[in-house]
């Protein structure tokens, strides 16, 4: 009883938030309600008894990537009243994507029915909660099992990487750096003389 | 009903006077803290420090703390009033709940889970959100700077804090705090980690905005940064939160490198000595060295934190982590 409780408040947050994100006024709010968003749906995982999956959500998505989502809004400055004007002629495209997701949500339940291997699926079911942890479960799934596509998912990651880097970087001519290993190469000999000084004479 | 109350009921009740001391403790550390920082800065600059309220200036904290309450807290005309209250309860908030997993003796523990270091992570992350939204719900250029910075700034950190945390969980074997206090490792694997605990010491300083890395506040720039505009209860809520954070980002270092609650270089005869003792001991030593640095070190200059946060910290710790995995496998030290 008090999981369902616990469910349906995080679950009620959860689709309030995402719904406040869309329609929110300052686009700021919106991403603070996306990161309520995200971080009441980790606490649906920890009901799961996910709870590696869980603080991984809150650590990546709300510590790492919200964050720098929200410092790139924070820096726009945007007229939102102008953005909102041609916002309805969108709700065609967005209509379609939508009703495009929600048919393939729906048939992943129906396709659980038809397909073979659905069966074998159940029967296998993950290790009892009391016999290992479940970070403990998920690595000895993730560096056996599917070691390929997790090294495959891995360089794709840091191809994006270096991809983004390369494009965004720009090398602007006359930016004066400081380089450390000069400053630290330079010697007293070529930084500083000792001048005899005669007086009435000046140097 | 009954039922309800006897499965729930008395646990929520023990559980919520669990919490109840725990909170009473840390504040009360907290308010100390601010007055040993006060009196260490001022013994090594050879001044006094607080000395009129109380003996030796004890009730300061005190009395600081009545003038926090009494006075008027003001919201700025153009600020975005909810998100700007909002923003120093969060900082608070999180400062406290990360409490429910440190482990401070044997036993004592709220919530004995899983991946309590994992929790730790998480929410010290979260902790940036305090400030960035402080900065910029205030509507103003220097708390607005302040708030940009310090989001960088944790950001940065947080990877090579990270990568820390991986080097002392490979020799551990486990994402259980008491675990990490509990299991037992080769002399060498300690002495392994110790560039680690040095790279922790600084990345805690950068994630908590002390000297010398507190440009966020930066007085002598930015004028106070993220908090310039605040005043009263809701500066007071982020006074605490600082310091509670440093408390518990010396608890953490105490739990991965110094051994938690067990007496230092398990020497049998000091265990008669409460393993809570040892904890809080460890803790002050940590502590201490937050108010050491502060006292002796300059304000880094932006670039020059940037560069020791992904030029240096974040090669050397992944590095580390090579090193550190690749010895365990070959001497067969995995736990």
């Amino acid at each position: 009883m008090i999981s369902a409780i616990a469910f349906y408040l995080f679950a009620s947050i959860t689709l309030l938030s995402a719904i406040m994100v869309i329609t929110a006024r300052n686009p700021v709010h919106s991403v603070l309600f996306l990161i309520l968003a995200f971080f009441n749906a980790s606490g649906l995982f920890v009901l799961l008894g996910a709870e590696f999956i869980a603080m991984i959500l809150v650590i990546v998505y709300v510590g790492a990537v919200a964050v720098l989502f929200l410092f790139v809004v924070m820096m726009l400055d945007i007229s939102f009243a102008d953005l909102r004007k041609g916002a309805m002629q969108y709700v065609p495209v967005g209509l379609i994507a939508g009703g495009i997701l929600l048919f393939e949500l729906i048939s992943i339940f129906i396709a659980w029915g038809f397909a073979k291997s659905a069966n074998d699926n159940i029967a296998s079911p993950t290790p009892e909660a009391s016999e290992v942890t479940n970070t403990e479960a998920l690595g000895l799934i993730l560096y056996t099992d599917y070691i390929f596509a997790f090294q495959v998912s891995g360089l794709i990651l840091l191809v994006a990487m270096i991809g983004a880097i390369v494009l965004t970087h720009r090398r602007r001519p006359g930016v004066r750096k400081q380089k450390v290993a000069d400053q630290q190469a330079r010697s007293r000999s070529d930084a500083m003389e000792v001048q005899k000084v005669t007086p009435r004479t000046g140097v | 009903m009954v039922e309800l109350w006897d499965n729930y009921g008395l646990q929520a009740l023990f559980m919520l006077l669990h919490i109840g001391i725990l909170i009473g403790v840390i504040l009360g550390a907290v308010a100390y803290y601010t007055y040993a920082e006060r009196k260490v800065l001022a013994l090594m600059q050879r001044r006094q420090g607080p000395m009129m309220v109380g003996p030796f200036g004890l009730l300061q904290p005190i009395a600081d703390g009545m003038k926090l309450l009494s006075k008027e807290t003001i919201i700025p005309a153009q600020a975005n009033g909810p998100v700007f209250v909002v923003a120093p309860m969060i900082t608070f908030t999180l400062a406290l709940i990360a409490w429910a997993v440190i482990p401070v003796n044997a036993q004592w523990v709220l919530a004995d889970i899983n991946v309590g270091i994992l929790y730790l992570f998480a929410v010290s992350s979260m902790g940036v959100y305090g400030v960035i939204m402080a900065g910029w719900a205030s509507n103003s250029k220097y708390a607005f700077l302040g708030g940009l910075r310090s989001a960088s700034q944790m950001v940065s950190y947080e990877v090579s804090m990270g990568l820390v945390i991986v080097c002392v969980l490979l020799c551990v074997g486990s994402l259980n705090l008491t675990q990490i206090v509990t299991v037992e490792r080769p002399f060498w694997v300690d002495l392994m980690l110790f560039p680690m605990f040095i790279v922790f010491l600084v990345s805690i300083l950068a994630e908590t905005n002390r000297a010398p890395f507190d440009l966020p506040e930066g007085e002598s720039e930015i004028t106070g940064g993220f908090m310039v505009e605040y005043s009263a209860m809701t500066f007071a809520l982020f006074f605490l939160g600082e310091y509670a954070n440093m408390i518990l980002m010396s608890a953490m270092t105490v739990i991965l490198f110094l051994g938690g609650w067990l007496p230092p270089f398990e020497i049998e005869a000091l265990s008669i000595v409460p393993g809570v003792v040892w904890f809080a001991l460890k803790t002050c030593l940590i502590m201490f060295f937050f108010l050491w640095t502060r006292a002796t070190f300059p304000r880094y200059r932006y670039d020059q934190l940037m560069r020791l946060g992904w030029k240096i910290f974040l090669p050397f710790t992944l590095f580390w982590v090579i090193v550190v995995s690749g010895s365990l496998i070959y001497f067969e030290a995995l736990p």
